[in-house]
């Protein structure tokens, strides 16, 4: 496998970019394995990364129903940030945000990480010092965070509303200026590439439909083109977490949403940062291309079905406008949607199941995207050791039944809510 | 667009009602004293690909909640009884 470089680039140039290998293998699966992994995404291709590359667990396989990075992976607004403030969360996300920093150059592949910086805006004093407070929290803990008034807001964001008709006038903002974005499919390809390289089997369009037991322990997966025996099974599934946990009889506390994402036409450089209202579920950003790269909110009832309605198109474009009036004539390019796990408490799991051999990553929310360089990490971790890291120690099932919800935005046991 | 069909106003615009939550889920017998039924009550889900039961609110309607059954891999929608005439 070769290295990619400036040299290996202009090497293949000069033979008209012919000759570049493929970059992971597409092998015939063997009987058995000591992990398989359940989804093909960033979450799964980073943990069989990391079980490679961290625990020297090779034998491995990931085992996805379409094609690599083809659900949640490349469906989201591509927006890295680690400014959460709820003890199990801040550290979790900050160790996501660490390995995204050197995360090219530990893959050798070129996941075009811009840290171009990241605005929640308020729009109430209460909102100020909400935002006071989780950056107080974020800097205790050694996380950058800067609390920026009305008119430091105004010299770095000009285009935004602040007239007096705004409908939700702008009193400061909370801002992260590690955050940014990733290329999604390149973290996908990257981590599958990685994992490839150190002798993971990645498995292609072949869907998991049903567990082998032996007595009440799962000892591998059935496919659609045959069954494969594991001594651990992995779920990195989200958005159908809900639906393979009931296959191995688990209710989760967990319901599954349809999340929409929105690209406008190429546009001049416009939006050198990435921006969240604070007034309606609205963030903005633009991509390389130019196309302004719009998400809002979920459509707010349970969705397995990877579209979304028109009515949230409505209200995300209204809130693009409310915020952005100089956006109002461009036009949308494409609109999609991705199906969330969306968990009661809105934090997600990385731990072992009440069946035994069975290995759950998901309830991400909004907010896998991000996460996906930790989850593996800690996922791995989980796994290998069959004990959670001390970043991953609160993302369990009981902590339901314990009462340690870890509920970032204090909206209780409502999915939708989160 | 969602197309519900109230049994009061007809057929409506999703935009009309909210969603409530999924309606099967059933409160434990108040005297309950195992913890689980309420961990299940309060936070478990079936989470089903496909038809699903939900209470919705007409509430730029007339105000009533009704029980729908939808499908959440289609979108197809079924059975829009009021809420208050489900057997619970």
């Amino acid at each position: 496998m070769t290295k990619y470089s400036a040299l290996s680039v202009f090497r293949h140039a000069l033979s008209g970019n012919k000759n570049w290998g493929r970059a992971w293998r597409d092998p015939e699966p063997k009987s058995s394995y000591d992990v398989v992994i359940v989804g093909g995404g960033g979450h799964g291709l980073a943990t069989a990364y990391y079980l490679a590359k961290e625990h020297g667990i090779t034998n491995v396989a990931v085992v996805e129903q379409g094609w690599l990075g083809g659900g949640n992976t490349g469906r989201n607004t591509t927006i890295v940030r680690s400014n959460y403030m709820m003890p199990g969360n801040t550290m979790f996300y900050e160790r996501s945000m660490q390995l995204w920093e050197n995360l090219s150059q530990d893959l050798n592949y070129n996941v075009m990480i811009s840290q171009r910086g990241q605005y929640n805006l308020c729009h109430s004093p209460g909102q100020m010092d909400a935002a006071r407070r989780r950056g107080n929290i974020m800097r205790a803990n050694g996380i950058d965070a800067e609390l920026f008034d009305r008119e430091e807001v105004k010299r770095r964001l000009p285009y935004l509303d602040y007239s007096e008709n705004a409908r939700f006038p702008i009193h400061g903002a909370i801002y992260q200026s590690r955050a940014g974005t990733a290329r999604h499919d390149a973290v996908a390809w990257g981590y599958a590439r990685g994992a490839d390289q150190r002798g993971v089997d990645i498995l292609q369009q072949r869907e998991v439909t049903g567990y082998l037991w032996d007595g009440g322990k799962i000892v591998g997966v059935q496919t659609n083109r045959g069954d494969i025996r594991a001594q651990k099974v992995a779920l990195c599934v989200a958005g159908h977490s809900g639906h393979l946990a009931h296959m191995a009889g688990l209710r989760l506390p967990v319901e599954t949403h349809s999340l929409q994402a929105y690209v406008t036409e190429p546009y001049k450089p416009l939006v050198d940062t990435v921006i969240s209202f604070g007034a309606a579920h609205f963030y903005i950003s633009q991509s390389d291309k130019g196309g302004l790269v719009l998400g809002g909110d979920l459509d707010m009832y349970n969705s397995y079905a990877q579209r979304g309605g028109l009515p949230i198109v409505e209200h995300t474009l209204a809130s693009a406008k409310a915020l952005m009036p100089c956006v109002s004539r461009l036009k949308l390019l494409r609109h999609w949607a991705g199906v969330m796990d969306m968990s009661m408490d809105g934090s997600p799991f990385i731990t072992k199941t009440p069946v035994d051999g069975l290995y759950l990553n998901g309830g991400w929310c909004y907010g896998g995207f991000k996460a996906t360089p930790a989850s593996g990490w800690c996922f791995a971790h989980t796994i290998a050791k069959d004990e959670p890291h001390e970043d991953n120690a609160e993302f369990t099932l009981d902590r339901f039944n314990r009462g340690y919800q870890i509920d970032e935005k204090g909206m209780g046991p409502q999915p939708n809510a989160h | 667009m969602i197309r519900i069909k109230c049994p009061i106003c007809g057929l409506r615009n999703e935009t009309e009602f909210t969603y409530g939550a999924d309606a099967t889920v059933k409160r434990p017998e108040m005297g309950e004293q195992e913890q689980q039924p309420w961990v299940d009550y309060v936070f478990n889900r079936d989470n089903p690909r496909g038809w699903h039961k939900e209470y919705w609110h007409h509430v730029q309607g007339c105000r009533q909640w009704v029980v729908l059954e939808r499908n959440t891999l289609t979108h197809e929608i079924g059975e829009c009884k009021l809420a208050r005439e489900v057997e619970q």
